[in-house]
């Protein structure tokens, strides 16, 4: 059983750095502002959620594990309000998203 | 008062957490990671936080220059106090052990007063720092801010 659960945290461990890691890729690699931010959202839902679930597993019925959870929530309420946030502001100050030239398939230069 | 709805609400959801949390770290200090120093800190990123959302003029009606000030003194003061208290006390300066009955809780006692005062100082210079940026140096000036 413990072996199991081993496993299983491992793989979220692995899935989770796995999803911050194409999160920072992105984060390099998008075209605009929105691209870029919107791929560094999957590092706080997948990548995070993923580490956090995780490490649960490892801790088992703990305060451990109620201390990552209350880490959970605070991600889940903050990281949307500060892409909320980020966004806005951008949009406000008159960024504007890269859009696809007429008959193109992409944006990406 | 529309404006920023969704960080208005968020704020007001989170900071009594974040106020909280600086408390806990404040306290647990002598257990795990923390202490007077990180307390600080948080405390005065709530109130950051706060002037960030519902701005610069109510955050100085919250937590007014005058108590910033105030602060800024009081921690350096119950710091120099406990090591005064030491000297009263018979024995050296911030000489712990002499603080209490025997030298455990009397070393209990001393760093408890110590982290308060130098959580007081720290949240009050991030305040004072920030209030000073925020506005732009002007602190009595009309603000555009």
């Amino acid at each position: 059983m413990s072996e199991a659960l081993n496993v299983l945290s491992g793989l979220c461990l692995v899935a989770g750095s796995f999803f911050s890691l194409v999160g920072a890729f992105g984060l390099i690699r998008m075209p605009d502002f929105y691209t870029r931010m919107h791929a560094a959202s999957v590092t706080d839902t997948l990548g995070a959620g993923l580490i956090l679930l995780g490490l649960m597993l490892q801790a088992g019925l703990t305060l451990v594990t109620v201390k990552l959870i209350m880490v959970g929530l605070l991600i889940f309420v903050a990281s949307p309000t500060a892409s909320h946030a980020l966004a806005r502001a951008a949009l406000l100050r008159g960024v504007s998203p890269r859009l696809a030239d007429q008959g193109e398939p992409s944006s990406k230069p | 008062m529309s404006r920023d709805l969704i960080l208005r609400v968020i704020g007001k959801l989170l900071i009594p957490f974040i106020l909280l949390f600086a408390v806990y770290v404040q306290f647990h200090g002598d257990f795990g990671p923390g202490g007077g120093f990180q307390a600080g800190v948080i405390l005065a990123a709530a109130i950051v936080f706060y002037a960030l959302i519902f701005g610069l003029e109510n955050a100085r009606q919250v937590v007014p220059d005058w108590l910033v000030e105030t602060m800024l003194a009081c921690g350096v003061l119950i710091y120099a106090g406990v090591g005064l208290a030491g000297i009263f006390l018979g024995g050296n300066y911030l000489d712990y052990f002499v603080l209490d009955h025997d030298a455990i809780h009397g070393q209990h006692r001393g760093i408890f007063w110590v982290e308060v005062g130098v959580a007081v100082t720290v949240s009050g210079v991030m305040l004072k720092i920030f209030y000073m940026f925020a506005s732009r140096g002007n602190l009595n000036g009309p603000e555009d801010y």
